[in-house]
């Protein structure tokens, strides 16, 4: 039979369970958005949670806010059928905290307010940079957005076992409206609580499945890989590099193209950059890093033993006949654990684990569209349409109506996008966020001669080039996976183009400053470097 | 040019004249912290970039050696997978050791010293 059509029935069977448990999430996460309301009162409390978060909990919002659906579904799926290379995307995503640690999380706390802009305008001309500053904002979350809502409505369709495509589209509606109403109404604050609660989920559930797991082998790895290698049918070529970007010289250097994005995306992305602003000092920042790098370090070790694990108790077929980039692995995979299709026991870890794969999906997206609302309202509105003559309120205000805008735009788009590849499109938010942000966070911080031209060229020069070398990348036309199937217009060979336009960036940061005539503004940075370094005068 | 907007410059109230920025940030006591913060933390992203860059470089050109047994179907891509792993952990604890002793006392030192100027 059919899996795709087992895997659909079965879910239909569960499905009062797993309609109930999704119902429990979104009906006590929305009481706590409203508990949360009624303490947002002014722009602090809106865009920054009153800055009053502890290291701890902003680490488990952190977390929250960073494992999407790319990290928990995407992950498990491509380690559970590309083997050993889909575990690059668990280092990558890993390893590019330290340069948050490192550079960025205290500077940023220290200097900023409410946004990114805050800190890539301080010392250069307002209204251009924060211009910039926004739009980049907004496109790199309207990627990552992109990506969460394609998963949404693909993995909570299947495992409804929704198949008509109205179902479908009420699904991403509904995930839409949720995330407004969590962003509206709870501001920053009910966002990190959603984002908390979400992580001690998604670690609870990633244990329990890794716990039993590898109960099942004994708690001998060597045994589980050994296992998923046979069971893959291709042995020992699963468990090293090389099955997925190995294929010729173009794959590997889209590989090593994904690597640098993955590693230096993180620093530079929007939605994490403003969590650093909920803690009252640099040192709770430090500290809230340090909580997170734990927390999603474990968490990603633990993707070993779910992605292996798919691969070792699932048949591949299965994996993927219910879904072609193995995006639904890992709730499989717990059913399979539980007992299997037909046991009370694998109906119930699949309920538990859709659930928390639905609250990971949720957090998310209202983090993302917190980051792109605030950019939009303090950056766009108020500094730059406004000139700074807003008031508070009519500030919140302009956050709450383009919070309802961009959740719209999220969901229209995707409606659009829901047979996309996930893991790809977040790749890329990397990308850009890598190419447009990064380097102008560091140059601002750390190099005095920076001008505000040199900002903006590499602003837009990281933007335009990353999202242009996709837009003809095999991302989007000219293969089976691509967005756009049935045309060719692609001629770009990569599908990351991290490893063009990141150091692109970086060059016309360096290049618009040398050839610039605008002096530097001295004393404007004497201000930006003596508080970043020492918290004088932080919010 | 573009001034910042009044909502915009942080700390109203206490800001300082913008000289005494320049000030501090000339003074000696200043360069340490920032010598102390750039000295480590420079050379350490050198490090981490380049360590995460070979782990990438050897998936990619030594699959010979990456595919290499070490215990049962535990091979060496493996073990330099978790190796990143355990290097991070590290390194963000040596950090925030180093920030502790070096970074935070001075830092508080200097800004103890202009919050009373202003």
């Amino acid at each position: 039979m059919n899996p795709q059509l087992l895997a659909a029935e079965s879910a239909s069977d569960n499905r009062p369970l797993i309609v109930t448990l999704f119902a429990v999430f979104v009906l006590a996460t929305l009481a706590i958005t409203v508990w949360a309301g009624r303490q947002t009162k002014d722009a602090t409390d809106f865009y920054a949670g009153g800055r009053q978060f502890t290291g701890f909990q902003n680490g488990l919002a952190i977390s929250g806010d960073y494992m999407s659906a790319a990290s928990f579904l995407g992950i498990a799926g491509a380690i559970a059928l590309a083997g050993y290379d889909g575990f690059l995307y668990s280092i990558g995503f890993l390893v590019a905290w330290l340069v948050a640690l490192l550079l960025v999380a205290e500077p940023l706390r220290n200097s900023g307010r409410y946004t990114m802009g805050d800190v890539l305008a301080y010392r250069m001309r307002q209204r251009p940079v924060r211009t910039a500053a926004g739009v980049s904002t907004i496109v790199v979350s309207i990627f990552y957005l992109l990506a969460q809502m394609a998963g949404a409505g693909v993995l909570v369709s299947l495992l409804l076992g929704i198949t008509s495509e109205a179902g479908k589209i009420l699904i991403v509606v509904l995930v839409g409206v949720v995330m407004i109403l969590y962003v509206t109404i709870g501001g920053m604050k009910g966002t990190t609580w959603v984002q908390m609660v979400k992580a001690v989920l998604l670690i609870a559930g990633t244990l329990l499945i890794t716990f039993l797991v590898l109960l099942k082998f004994n708690f001998n790895i060597s045994d589980l890989l050994g296992e998923a290698a046979k069971n893959s049918g291709i042995g020992e070529s699963f468990l090293e590099p090389g099955l997925k970007y190995g294929v010729n010289a173009t794959t590997k250097l889209d590989f090593i193209s994904l690597g640098i994005a993955l590693v230096l995306g993180t620093a530079g992305l929007p939605h994490i950059l403003i969590r650093f602003y909920t803690v009252p000092t640099a040192r709770a920042a430090r500290n809230s890093v340090n909580w997170a790098i734990g927390i999603i370090g474990l968490f990603y070790l633990m993707t070993i033993a779910l992605g292996f694990g798919a691969a070792a108790l699932l048949k591949h077929d299965d994996i993927i006949a219910s879904n072609k980039s193995g995006n639904t692995a890992a709730p499989l995979l717990a059913e399979e654990i539980g007992g299997g299709p037909d046991s009370t026991g694998g109906a119930i870890l699949l309920a538990v684990i859709s659930a928390v794969a639905f609250a990971t999906i949720l957090a998310v997206v209202a983090g993302l569209t917190l980051a792109s609302s605030s950019s939009f309202a303090h950056d766009l509105y108020a500094n730059v349409i406004r000139k700074g003559k807003a008031t508070q309120e009519e500030e919140i205000s302009a956050a709450r109506w383009a919070t309802v805008g961009i959740g719209t735009v999220a969901v229209v788009l995707g409606v659009f996008a829901r047979d996309l590849n996930v893991a790809g499109l977040v790749a890329l938010a990397f990308a850009v966020a890598a190419s447009a942000n990064l380097p102008t966070i560091l140059y601002s911080l750390f190099w005095k001669r920076f001008t505000t031209q040199g900002a903006l060229w590499s602003i837009y020069g990281g933007l335009i080039s990353s999202v242009f070398l996709v837009l003809f990348s095999p991302v989007v036309s000219g293969k089976e996976t691509s967005m756009f199937p049935d045309v060719d217009f692609h001629w770009f060979p990569l599908e990351n183009p991290g490893l063009i336009s990141i150091p692109l960036g970086f060059l016309l940061g360096w290049l618009g400053t040398i050839v610039s005539k605008e002096q530097p503004d001295k004393e404007k940075y004497a201000e930006l470097e003596v508080r970043s370094l020492t918290g004088h005068g932080a919010h | 040019m573009d001034t910042a907007p009044a909502n915009d410059r942080p700390d109203d109230q206490r800001q300082l004249d913008r000289s005494a920025y320049a000030e501090v940030q000339a003074s000696a006591e200043f360069g340490e912290l920032r010598g102390a913060h750039r000295s480590f933390a420079f050379p350490l992203t050198i490090a981490f970039v380049s360590w995460y860059l070979l782990y990438v470089l050897l998936s990619n050109y030594a699959d010979g050696f990456m595919g290499t047994k070490v215990v049962g179907h535990i091979n060496v891509a493996l073990v330099f997978g978790l190796a990143q792993f355990l290097t991070t952990f590290l390194i963000a604890w040596w950090y925030s050791r180093h920030a502790a002793a070096k970074l935070d006392p001075r830092a508080q030192a200097i800004k103890s010293r202009l919050e009373e100027r202003s």
